[in-house]
């Protein structure tokens, strides 16, 4: 009667010989899904390193045996530019965000003031309405003040409009201890103090979950340098790297290098915060 | 400095040599504080999404191109959309069939990953993270790797096809394929989100309800049917709800892939929106289109709601 001990947290039961031989199919399974998962990803990254007319050769290979470092290197010639751009629009979208939204979260969370609740139910409805209602009036107005062709859509409506983030934020603010608030009003501290120096340093797990998403959206967003940036040198990575394709259409180690160099650092990124993006997606279920 | 250090004392000592006003000043501010602390949020709201509500409230029923002034042509966009327009129509056909091909494959394979990954095998961080991985990778990356997977001559997927002498199809130009095509690689890039909601789902099930189970000899499936799938219909409810809305608005993938093609075969809404406004310049009919596609995302997930109580298991 062992198999039917097993079950739930596995290995600390004795278990049965059907029950071994299930635990193996399903090991291999999932080993099986696990390459299906990453070996596109993995073969873009060997094509990177291919010598160009190599790349479909068959039988097909992974990697190739003489990695050609030098596709890198002319890639990298070519794009110093965009990644500069994504890298900056990045950097000031996460800052930008924590700012407004660890300010907003922290007056609904802990202060109070007239309009409050009202208020923030307008935070939240405001998070029904699917993005693409906005884009087409935001073009409008954005192009009636000057703004086509500049990188300010791409930051600061994404900057002021936290409203995920806000509501992560709040919930953040009010699970903190009263005690420690009130040990610095004591003190003498005024408001912003409060905020800056006593619970903002509390609610890092949230801050850190808010910084990857909003670094993942600027660094993958697509629609909006598609639909802003007119010059060149005004794009982004991931956008000037689709442009590239028809340019370099028949390089593919080139067009692969490019690509691998534009997921390197999200994936590097979420090795480093693996626990906090899950975090992240479990505490709010924040979707694009 | 004990007047700052007791606040009961602080107007009394503060009022001392200065106005008798300031007491009420610093009650104004204390109670109005709060604003300043929200006014970038707000300020950004109506900046950026009260004002282009209602801009596009009037845009959806005016004729513009963006250069000349708009005119306003009542439900004109609206009328031409329904009886004149069967690229509308197709597209957003198009758009039902991405979803409903690609909602319950994603679905199925997140719950069958967050199943198999709520064990406690060797390397499981490993595995999570492999199944993860395509939801962060750059769309503009996941199209070129999957554009010369779909190759048809010198392509990996019908190179490996050719091993077992199988003559490949033409993946990504055969207009009866395109769509599919498109969805296999939005199900691959798309599954790893779900997962990881369905996994914080499981690991919030009592492990002693399936201790119970196991003492009154329930079986592997039994318990799956009894106790996982019931507890986890609100995760299965949320995901559906989300991935209604996110599948609706599927851009990405389409752009950098087929551009809508071959024919419109896999042109979607919001492909075509985008197209409307940015390549035919019709700025007004792209508004009313969004808000036809809000509309009916309200529907889908009003209907969720109402359908939720027949089959979400709140315990």
């Amino acid at each position: 009667m062992s198999t039917r001990t097993i079950a739930t947290v596995g290995g600390l039961r004795r278990v049965g010989p059907s029950q071994r031989l299930l635990n193996v199919v399903l090991y291999v399974f999932m080993i099986v899904l696990g390459v299906l998962f990453v070996i596109p990803l993995l073969w873009m990254i060997g094509a990177s390193l291919k010598e160009e007319g190599h790349v479909l050769s068959s039988p097909p290979t992974l990697f190739p045996l003489h990695p050609q470092w030098a596709n890198y290197g002319q890639v990298l010639s070519l794009i110093p530019r965009f990644f500069y751009n994504s890298v900056k629009l990045a950097f000031i979208n996460v800052v930008g965000v924590l700012a407004v939204s660890a300010l907003a979260g922290f007056a609904f969370g802990r202060l109070r003031f007239p309009g409050r609740n009202v208020l923030f139910v307008i935070l939240l409805a405001t998070a029904m309405i699917p993005g693409v209602a906005y884009l087409i009036p935001q073009y409008i107005i954005f192009e009636r003040i000057g703004w086509v062709d500049t990188q300010l859509p791409l930051w600061v409506p994404r900057v002021f409009t936290p409203v995920f983030a806000t509501f992560l934020m709040r919930q953040y603010f009010v699970s903190l201890p009263q005690e420690l608030e009130d040990a610095a009003r004591v003190d003498g501290a005024g408001t912003f103090a409060v905020f800056w120096r006593i619970l903002l340093p509390e609610t890092k797990p949230a801050l850190g979950a808010i910084a990857i998403f909003t670094f993942l959206d600027s660094w993958n967003d697509l629609l909006g340098p598609l639909i802003y940036i007119n010059s060149r040198e005004l794009q982004t990575l991931p956008v000037a790297l689709a442009q590239f394709q028809n340019e370099y259409f028949s390089e593919i180690t080139l067009l692969m290098a490019g690509a691998t160099i534009a997921v390197l650092p999200v994936i590097l990124v979420y090795l480093g915060a693996q626990r906090q993006f899950v975090r992240g997606i479990t505490l709010t279920g924040i979707n694009r | 400095m004990t007047a700052v250090r007791d606040p009961v004392r602080l107007p009394r000592i503060a009022s001392t040599g200065s106005s008798p006003g300031r007491l009420r000043r610093i009650r104004l501010w204390r109670k109005y504080e709060g604003l300043l602390y929200i006014f970038p949020v707000f300020g950004g709201i109506l900046a950026f999404q009260a004002i282009p509500i209602v801009v596009s409230m009037y845009l959806s029923l005016a004729d513009w191109n963006g250069i000349q002034p708009p005119r306003f042509v009542g439900l004109g966009n609206f009328r031409q959309m329904f009886t004149d327009d069967p690229l509308y129509w197709q597209t957003l056909r198009n758009t039902v069939l991405f979803t409903l091909g690609a909602i319950p494959a994603t679905t199925v394979l997140a719950f069958l990953l967050a199943l198999l990954c709520n064990r406690n095998v060797p390397g499981i961080a490993i595995f999570r993270a492999a199944y993860f991985a395509p939801y962060i990778t750059n769309i503009v990356a996941i199209g070129y790797i999957w554009y010369w997977i779909y190759k048809p001559d010198q392509g990996v997927l019908n190179g490996m096809l050719s091993v077992f002498g199988i003559h490949g199809p033409d993946w990504l130009s055969d207009p009866n394929l395109a769509l599919i095509s498109v969805i296999i690689v939005s199900v691959w890039q798309g599954a790893g989100y779900p997962m990881v909601i369905f996994l914080a789902g499981l690991q919030g099930i009592p492990t002693d309800l399936y201790e119970a189970a196991s003492i009154d000899g329930a079986s592997q499936s039994r318990k799956l049917f009894s106790i996982t799938i019931p507890l986890m219909t609100p995760s299965i409810f949320f995901v559906l709800i989300t991935q209604f809305i996110t599948s609706f608005q599927v851009f990405g993938v389409i752009y950098i892939m087929t551009q809508g093609g071959p024919g419109h075969s896999t042109s979607v809404y919001i492909y075509y929106l985008y197209q409307v406004a940015f390549s035919f310049g019709q700025f007004g009919y792209a508004a009313a289109m969004a808000w036809v596609l809000f509309v009916i995302l309200g529907l889908i997930t009003l209907i969720q709601w109402r359908l939720q109580r027949g089959w979400v298991f709140y315990g």
